[in-house]
């Protein structure tokens, strides 16, 4: 296992931590960490002897394993390793230490990972293709749950709580005669679930847009079946109101020789923090994963991606920009592969670039690469985040552009490449323009 | 025919240690048709005249004036400066993350014209312009000085100088770092833009290298930031046989 990035305990932990007294834990952690949860031998860590009582015993550094209480977690040695389940009670009461949970202010999440998620879904409008089948089906659809189980808390009570889902299918061997636009709009606040489910059948092939706007505090779901042969772009668009609370799970299968793209798009939202993977289940597929995301004052934008490769074959590409402008402005990205033993002949790449606009902002960027056999073409990523300070803006505005000027020509620049990818000229025109609004709302 | 008039200029900059004072009355006039080299040892004050001209935030002017053809530049924002016929070309040019080499020259071409240059025209120019300058073709579409090496970023900035045609263009120690075919192509592109008879040029460095193949009609030799010396290219050779050791003996003494 080759893992370049530490994760094994957060050195910033959150505060809304209910465990108070970790200090020396968090620095012997940081300090003798084995990059996994190797067999702990009893009383002994890597630096040696244990010097705290709260080593005794075999837990891995005196936490508990995972239990169903409020107990701290023991971070997973491998990201294959992460609890799937449809159970809440597999979930342990989120505390804000767990590594998946780090960097999301839970305080602001509005209950979703506490509260019974009751109240009105957003309102799930399917428009732009005539021969694809949109049905809403009732929770005890055979169907729902097959793609995607939840891999955290969140996730699970939306499963465990959602009333009616969406479920689109692009039938076998047909092009959507159009992009298919899913406008999921909110209109209450109170804490809700929402399941969808995209099937695109062996050979189809579709653009599916889910379209987030309005005001919702939404635990969300988006199961997706790229089905053997399919060609499926799935865009998820967070244009949401100011206050809005959003949190999905996107997981996608994705089978033989289908090409999947995923594309992210966060703008609007008070907390946003999406989960998209890919599982590959059969060799010869492709997967391409975008992002974009900008983050005003205050804002939280996060997105959390793993790709599985856990077959033979297959090929994936992530690339992720975010733009940061005005006081705690925050994303979060982290990105997640792992080539499983079996996944032989991989060739994976993945990307993050940030820019930072002013400061105040906060950008956290993590990759993770987890490989686990050397027979594969290539495996890389990248990680980068910049700012654009004054040299920049003096460079650009001694060429004669004024200063407004010269940050957008920087912004759009640097965010294009990712609206580029969508291929829906009408949609990326929109999301031109909706860069350019939160250019010209920064004061830029 | 312009004149870019600086007179009495004293600037300083704020530091940690508080404010020190670089320039201490500096007086210089430059026309069109002109080049005047500014020389001069390290820490003289050569580049913050090249700063504070182009307007770079960190530089306060504390007393004097420049004037272009009797404007007001110390009034301008950096960018009006830049649209009213002033470039300069940076000792250090940064690297600008998400913009690339087209769109930027461009963009840069319309601030500067008022107008979008067309683009067929525009299109060959730059073409030309590189290749000229042997300017890789593809550096057009990276991004701003992203990953050039130093002689890359030197051309890259005499590239702008011929692209945009400022009326006075200030060349900050373009020589440094360059090696003698760097040299040469750069030169080149300075001498085609001057001999159009349309730009004054104020070239500044430390060596007496660049002045072989850019010949000045005037050398002003800068120590402790005033103008020590002033004459014709002589004075050129002379520094390059005695160095600058003659002058900064002179001001320790007066200091």
């Amino acid at each position: 296992m080759a893992e370049t990035t530490h994760t094994e305990f957060p050195p910033n932990t959150a505060p809304e931590s209910e465990v108070t007294d970790l200090g020396d834990l968090d620095e012997k952690a940081r300090l003798g960490a084995p990059s996994g949860a190797s067999a702990a031998i009893d009383g002994l860590t890597e630096e040696g002897e244990t010097l705290s009582p709260r080593n005794a015993g075999s837990e891995q550094f005196g936490l508990k394993k995972h239990s169903h209480g409020n107990a701290p977690v023991v971070p997973e040695a491998s990201r294959g390793e992460r609890r799937r389940s449809f159970d809440l009670a597999d979930f342990p009461t989120l505390t804000g230490l767990e590594e998946d949970w780090r960097f999301t202010p839970l305080k602001r999440l509005r209950g979703l990972h506490t509260d019974a998620l009751t109240g009105a879904a957003p309102a799930v409008e399917v428009t732009g293709a005539g021969n694809v089948t949109v049905e809403t089906v009732g929770r005890g659809d055979a169907r729902l749950g097959t793609a995607a189980t939840p891999e955290d808390r969140v996730s699970a009570a939306a499963w465990n709580a959602f009333t009616g889902a969406t479920v689109i299918t692009i039938p076998k061997e047909t092009v959507a005669d159009g992009e298919v636009m899913v406008s999921v709009t909110g209109s209450a606040s109170e804490a809700a679930a929402q399941h969808i489910l995209i099937r695109a059948e062996a050979f189809s092939k579709a653009v599916v847009v889910l379209d987030h706007s309005g005001s919702v505090t939404l635990a969300q779901n988006v199961e997706i079946v790229v089905g053997d042969g399919a060609e499926l772009t799935v865009v998820s668009v967070q244009e949401w109101d100011d206050d809005a609370v959003h949190v999905s799970s996107q997981q996608a299968k994705v089978g033989r020789d289908a090409r999947y793209k995923h594309v992210v798009v966060s703008l609007g939202g008070d907390l946003v923090r999406l989960t998209p993977s890919s599982i590959f289940t059969a060799p010869g597929a492709e997967v391409e994963m975008y992002g974009l995301y900008f983050a005003d004052a205050g804002q939280h934008l996060e997105q959390r991606l793993l790709v599985d490769h856990a077959v033979p074959n297959c090929k994936s590409r992530v690339t992720y920009k975010g733009a940061l402008q005005g006081k705690d402005a925050h994303t979060v990205w982290v990105g997640d592969v792992l080539i499983r033993k079996a996944a032989e002949g991989t060739d994976t790449y993945e990307t993050n670039r940030n820019l930072i606009l002013t400061d105040g902002a906060r950008s956290d960027s993590v990759p993770n690469l987890e490989i686990e056999t050397g027979l594969i073409e290539g495996a890389g990523h990248a990680s980068a985040t910049g700012r654009f300070d004054d040299e920049h803006l003096f460079y650009l505005m001694a060429r004669g552009i004024p200063e407004k000027d010269a940050r957008r020509l920087v912004v759009r620049g640097f965010l294009t490449e990712v609206i580029q990818q969508i291929k829906v000229p009408a949609l990326e025109e929109r999301l031109s323009e909706s860069v350019e609004r939160e250019l010209a709302a920064g004061n830029l | 025919m312009s004149t870019l008039e600086i007179k009495d200029l004293h600037v300083s900059i704020d530091t940690e240690q508080g404010n020190i004072p670089i320039l201490k009355g500096v007086t210089l006039t430059i026309n069109t048709g002109e080049t005047h080299a500014i020389m001069g040892p390290n820490g003289s004050g050569k580049s913050t005249l090249a700063s504070t001209i182009a307007g770079h935030p960190r530089y306060k002017v504390d007393s004097g004036s420049i004037t272009l053809d009797g404007e007001d530049v110390l009034s301008m924002s950096v960018d009006e400066r830049a649209r009213a016929g002033l470039f300069l070309a940076m000792q250090y040019p940064v690297e600008v993350p998400g913009v690339t080499m087209t769109n930027f020259l461009r963009t840069a071409k319309t601030a500067l014209e008022g107008e979008a240059p067309s683009l067929r025209h525009w299109t060959k120019d730059v073409k030309a312009a590189m290749s000229q300058l042997r300017i890789d073709a593809d550096f057009a579409q990276r991004n701003v000085n992203e990953g050039f090496s130093g002689g890359e970023k030197k051309r890259v900035e005499i590239l702008q100088l011929e692209l945009f045609r400022p009326k006075f263009a200030i060349l900050d120690e373009t020589d440094s770092g360059l090696d003698v075919d760097a040299l040469k192509v750069v030169s080149e592109g300075v001498n085609r833009e001057h001999s159009k008879g349309e730009m004054g040029t104020l070239l500044i460095t430390h060596y007496t290298r660049i002045l072989r193949y850019i010949k000045p009609d005037f050398v002003h030799v800068f120590v402790a930031g005033r103008i020590a010396e002033e004459g014709g290219p002589e004075l050129a050779d002379r520094l390059e046989e005695e160095g600058y050791d003659r002058f900064t003996a002179q001001s320790a003494v007066e200091a």
